[in-house]
Formats: C-alpha cells, sequence, structure tokens
C-alpha cells in the first residue's frame, strides 16, 4: 500500500525505492513469471511445432481455472475459504446456458448481467451464512457446496443449452496479433477491472486486515462482519464469471461440478497466497494456472501418461509449500 | 450418564446447553430417533431388522471415512486424500485378483500402499508445517495419478472385485446383521480406547486444543501427525475395500462421492474442525443420521437434487446449533 499513499516525486529517490518496494511484494508472481517463461521456452525446444495454435489453446483452456483461482484467492485474503466455487460455477453455468440457448444477443447480454448479479448474491448469502452462525468457513462452504450444486441439477439435470454466438467469440480466436488470445486479455482485464479499483479502496485495505489478523482489524474499526460478506460476494461474482468462461469456452452448460474448487485452492497457494490469509494477490493465481496448464501439455509432448501431470502437480503443490516453510523457518530464525 | 444429569438441571436451558456440550451423542442419538420415526411415518411399515440391516451397512464406509476426520480434526487437521487413497485400496486388490498371492495379497499391497502414502502425508504435515488441507489435497493428486497409471498398465491383465470382499462388504447374517460389522466393531473398539485411554488419544486432543502448550509441555507433534495419518490413511484404505466390496465395484474415482458426506458426519458427531473436541462415538452417529437422512429423502421421493439442497442446509444447520451452544459457555 506503500506505493499507493506516498506521493510521486515528493522525492528523487522515490520512483526507484516504489520499483524495489513493488518487486520486492510482489517476488513471488514475478518468480512464477520467470518460470513461466522457462516452461515456454523448454516447450518450444521439446516442440519445435508449438507457437500461435499452442498459445491460443493454452488461453482457453486456463481460463475458467483462472477466474475460479482468482475467487478463490479473494476469499482466502479475507481469512477465509471457498469450498462452493466448483458448485457456484455449474449452477451459474447452466442458467447461462439455458437461458442464452436460441435467444438474441441482446437477451444474451441481459442474461450475462443477470448471472454476474446472481453470483454476488450466492457469494453474499455464503459470506451471510459464515457471519451469523459462526460456524468455521470451510464447513459453511462445504455445506453450500451439496446447495449450489443440487440448484444446478434442478436447472438442468443433464449437460446442454448453449452459449450466445457474441459471448464464445469473446473469448475463442486471437485478439489482433494472433500470438496473443482473447482469453488472456478478458481474463486480465476483466480481473484487472472488478479487482484494482477495491483494493487500492479502504475496502481492499479491510480485507487484507481482517485477513491477516481479525482481532487487530476489529479494534482498529474495521467492521468485520461486512468486510467478510463482502470478501464471499466477490468470490461468488468471480465464480459466476468463472462459470460464465466455462459456457462461452464449451459452448453448453453442465450440472455437476468440475474439479475447480480443490485446483482453485492449489492455485491459490502455488500463486503465494497465504491461506493463513491477509498475503498475497489476484495475479499470482492466475500465473500459477498458466504453469500448471502449460507443465500438463508438457508431459503430453514429452509423451508422458497424461497422468502422471497429475502427479506433478500434487508434487509440485507439496514440494512449492515445503520450500516456503524451510524459507519461512529460516527468516524466523535469523 | 452420571447423576448429575438426572436432577433437575435436565430441565433448564442451561442443562440443556451443557448437555448438548459435553454429551453432543445424546440430542443426536435424538435427532436419529426422530429421523427413524419420520421414514417409519412417511412410508409405514419401512422400519424393520432388515432395514435397519441396510441402514448399518451403508453407515459402516462412511462411519470409517468420517473416523479419519475425527482423528485428523481433533489435531485441527483434515484428511482430504481418504478418497483417492480409499478408491486405490479397492482399485489395487481388484486388479491383483489373480496374482499368484490371490487376494490377500492385493490387500496387503493396497493396505501398504495406503500407509505409504499417509507416511508421506504426515511428514509434510508434522515434519514441514505444510497446511494439513493443502498437503493432502496435494496427496490426493499424487495417488489419483498414480492410479491412473497403474489402471493403464493393468488393463491387459483380467480385474474384479474379490468374491471375499464382496462378501464382508455386503453380505448379512439372516438378512440383519451384515458382516462388515467384523470389521466395524474391532476398528471402532480401538479407535474409542485409543482415543480415551492412551497417551496417544490424549496427544491427539492436546495439539488441536492448544499446539503452543502441547509444545512446550513437551509433546513430539511430528512424531504424533506422521503416525495420525498413517492411521487415517490405512482406515481410508479399509474403507474404499468395504465400499469396493459392498457396491461390486473397482474404479479410481469410487470413494469421491463420499468424501464431502465423510466431513459432515464428522462435523454433525460434534467434532469442531479447530481442533481439541469431539470423538468418535458422535462421529458414527452422524454418520447413521446422514444414511438415514438420505434413505429418508428417496422415501419421501424427493429427486437427488433436492436431496443435495436439504443435506447442505441440515449440516450448516446443525453445525450452527453445536457453534451456539459450545461458545455461550
Amino acid at each position: 500500500m506503500t506505493a499507493v499513499t506516498t506521493p510521486a516525486g515528493a522525492s528523487p529517490a522515490n520512483p526507484a525505492r516504489t520499483i524495489v518496494s513493488w518487486a520486492q511484494r510482489s517476488s513471488w508472481t514475478i518468480g512464477l513469471l520467470g518460470l513461466l517463461a522457462i516452461l515456454l521456452v523448454f516447450t518450444k525446444v521439446i516442440q519445435p511445432s508449438y507457437g500461435v495454435a499452442g498459445i491460443q489453446g493454452l488461453g482457453i483452456s486456463i481460463l475458467p481455472l483462472g477466474f475460479a483461482a482468482v475467487a478463490q484467492a479473494v476469499a482466502v485474503i479475507a481469512g477465509g475459504i471457498d469450498l462452493s466455487i466448483g458448485s457456484m460455477m455449474a449452477l451459474t453455468s447452466v442458467i447461462a446456458a439455458t437461458l442464452m440457448d436460441g435467444q438474441s444477443a441482446e437477451y444474451g447480454l441481459a442474461v450475462v448481467v443477470g448471472v454476474l448479479i446472481l453470483g454476488l448474491v450466492l457469494g453474499a448469502i455464503n459470506g451471510s451464512l459464515v457471519v451469523a452462525t459462526r460456524v468455521p468457513d470451510i464447513v459453511v462452504t462445504l455445506a453450500m457446496s451439496f446447495v449450489w450444486a443440487g440448484f444446478a441439477l434442478l436447472v438442468r439435470a443433464a449437460p446442454g443449452g448453449a452459449a450466445s454466438p457474441w459471448l464464445m467469440n469473446l473469448v475463442i480466436g486471437p485478439f489482433g496479433n494472433p500470438w496473443v488470445p482473447k482469453a488472456a486479455i478478458v481474463l486480465l482485464v476483466v480481473v484487472a477491472v472488478i479487482w484494482i479499483p477495491i483494493a487500492r479502496s479502504r475496502m481492499g485495505l479491510s480485507l487484507y486486515a481482517v485477513g491477516s489478523n481479525q482481532l487487530a482489524a476489529f479494534r482498529s474499526g474495521v467492521p468485520i462482519g461486512r468486510t467478510k460478506v463482502v470478501s464471499y460476494a466477490l468470490t461468488g461474482l468471480f465464480a459466476a464469471v468463472a462459470g460464465l468462461a466455462l459456457t462461452a469456452s464449451t459452448s453448453i452448460g453442465t450440472p455437476v461440478p468440475g474439479p475447480y474448487t480443490l485446483e482453485s485452492v492449489a492455485a491459490v497457494v502455488l500463486g503465494g497466497v497465504s491461506l493463513a490469509g491477509g498475503r498475497g494477490g489476484v495475479f499470482g493465481p492466475i500465473v500459477a494456472v498458466m504453469v500448471l496448464q502449460i507443465i500438463q501439455n508438457d508431459m503430453t509432448f514429452l509423451s508422458f501418461d497424461p497422468n502422471y501431470a497429475l502427479v506433478a502437480q500434487g508434487a509440485i503443490l507439496i514440494g512449492v509449500l515445503i520450500l516456503g516453510s524451510v524459507v519461512e523457518s529460516r527468516r524466523a530464525r535469523r | 450418564m452420571n447423576a448429575s444429569v438426572r436432577t433437575n438441571e435436565w430441565l433448564t436451558a442451561a442443562g440443556w446447553r451443557r448437555l448438548f456440550r459435553d454429551r453432543p451423542i445424546v440430542p443426536l442419538m435424538g435427532l436419529l430417533a426422530i429421523l427413524v420415526l419420520a421414514i417409519e411415518l412417511a412410508d409405514p411399515g419401512i422400519v424393520s431388522p432388515e432395514w435397519t440391516g441396510v441402514i448399518v451397512r451403508a453407515s459402516i464406509p462412511l462411519a470409517i471415512l468420517a473416523g479419519c476426520q475425527t482423528l485428523t480434526m481433533l489435531t485441527g487437521g483434515i484428511d482430504l486424500s481418504v478418497a483417492a487413497i480409499g478408491s486405490m485400496a479397492g482399485f489395487v486388490t481388484a486388479t491383483l485378483v489373480h496374482s499368484p498371492g490371490g487376494v490377500a495379497e492385493g490387500i496387503l499391497v493396497a493396505l501398504v500402499a495406503a500407509a505409504l502414502a499417509g507416511l508421506l502425508t504426515g511428514i509434510g504435515v508434522g515434519v514441514f508445517r505444510v497446511h494439513p488441507l493443502i498437503m493432502t489435497l496435494g496427496m490426493s493428486f499424487v495417488v489419483l495419478g498414480l492410479s491412473n497409471v497403474w489402471q493403464l498398465q493393468m488393463v491387459q491383465t483380467g480385474s474384479g472385485v474379490p468374491d471375499q470382499l464382496r462378501w464382508i462388504g455386503s453380505s448379512t447374517l439372516a438378512q440383519v446383521v451384515p458382516y462388515s460389522l467384523l470389521v466395524f466393531v474391532p476398528l471402532t473398539l480401538l479407535i474409542l480406547l485409543g482415543l480415551r485411554r492412551t497417551g496417544y488419544g490424549r496427544l491427539l486432543y492436546a495439539i488441536g486444543d492448544n499446539p503452543v502448550a502441547a509444545r512446550l509441555s513437551g509433546t513430539r507433534s511430528w512424531q504424533v501427525l506422521i503416525v495420525l495419518y498413517v492411521i487415517s490413511a490405512v482406515m481410508a484404505g479399509i474403507a474404499g475395500l468395504l465400499i469396493s466390496g459392498l457396491t461390486n465395484t473397482a474404479s479410481v474415482s469410487l470413494v469421491d462421492s463420499s468424501l464431502l458426506p465423510a466431513v459432515a458426519a464428522a462435523v454433525i458427531g460434534g467434532t469442531s474442525i479447530l481442533g481439541g473436541r469431539g470423538g468418535f462415538g458422535g462421529t458414527i452417529v452422524g454418520a447413521l443420521i446422514l444414511t438415514v437422512l438420505t434413505a429418508l429423502l428417496t422415501v419421501l421421493g424427493l429427486p437427488e437434487p433436492t436431496r443435495q439442497v436439504v443435506f447442505g442446509s441440515i449440516i450448516v444447520v446443525v453445525a450452527a446449533a453445536y457453534t451456539r451452544v459450545t461458545s455461550e459457555s
């Protein structure tokens, strides 16, 4: 937050210091970006034909999980966790696909807006239950994952429906330069437009404060309950975006939740968000999703059994955390 | 029941709260009785010895999986790897059915593999202090991936759920008493006595209640946790074998649908996910409640989606009731 509150140009040394402090705060994400670059080069080496098609495929395949990871990141930053993300995605995805089926573009736009509002409401219900019942977040959201998945199956018992063509055009294909997938632009722009204004506001500060130390935040006058409800509402909003992304990229709605909930937790942790809350951002998890997807692609190129990709994902998750805990304990000892 | 509960304290609100807090199993039994009554009213004549046997048989694997959650939750952890490990155990046993060692070899290999996975999880949680949620999640990816690889390797050899597993998992004595009790009763006694009468059991509560105090009083938490996750993984393996026998199927995702109900059964049974409070007795009743509830919703003709909605809502309500009575002391 220092970069925001320090007036720019107050002293000539400031810009450099600002950059250094930004780099220090984002060191994890920068490291991940480095890893991503190395992996891309590695992919090009092992698969010389990897090019435009590969990048486009990568863009579209990370879209739903990318939004799901952002949704999870918001909940975790505020000191919670949301195990109902996959179910909320299923519910919003089937509702969107069912309502859009065979309708005009304008109607489709209204459906998108409605589904986003629905996501906010679903998340706010999760958050209100956490606050009102004082039951641990993990239990409430676990139970609500049954509820939302049940509603999804009530909307549509089998996969079906359709996405508005414009919605699919929004995410499939290149953006200007063939190397730039539209999906990646959509992912970054949507997340930036929703998250950056909030993160810079008083509410953003409250989210981090509640996540890092609830008691201290309470004593400094942060409204804990309201902040938690807002964090879950935002999680619901991003889960709805992820559900729309799912519908847009597969062109149907699927009522059965995919593996997104648990994979979003994995991506959040790899993305440098502390499960204890209060630390990290939303862009680290997005990069983590890309890294995981590229590793999976690479293993296919190396003609490994694709199932080893799952093993690798688990091993990387555990390995990174063990590394993190070793680094942390070194730092604490100093 | 001790004498103090039998006095007038019963009649006061505080007495009720204390009962709920100290002996959650009593109100839980009441809830179970109400559910059984409701199902009898909904479909008169359904409640019979045979029906009870079916319910108990369905509850046993769920209760064992919920036991994994109970034990790990006592230390403030959770075990999300039980589904992958349980499925793996059933699957490995089924693929080894034609091996020279037969069923015994298959079961042995399966449980040793489960214990190995638990050992790695325990080292991660105990020594490297990785959050149990993430550690067990990562381990479940690893186990699921390796199971898939195993599946491709074994696709040539024939496989099938061994008769012995089908017998223990699904057969009943005189159409009433399920043989899976032969596994469940000793296991339950071991867990109940282990938690109440042994130093190890107390250490589990101590670590969950106050990890710092436990460490300062000389507990080697990492050893306790490694043993804990090995126990949990082996129990998950046993539950996987029983489910495989009960459903006569073996697949790498067989137990997946029981993971969240297992956590729910432990929570309904009065075990706190924050650690230090709970026990296996309540968990068994929790598993029975969930099974009877599912049966009731089926009898009422509710479709599966509605059942899920009701299921989730009830978990929230019961958990909220617990939090209310336990935080007002």
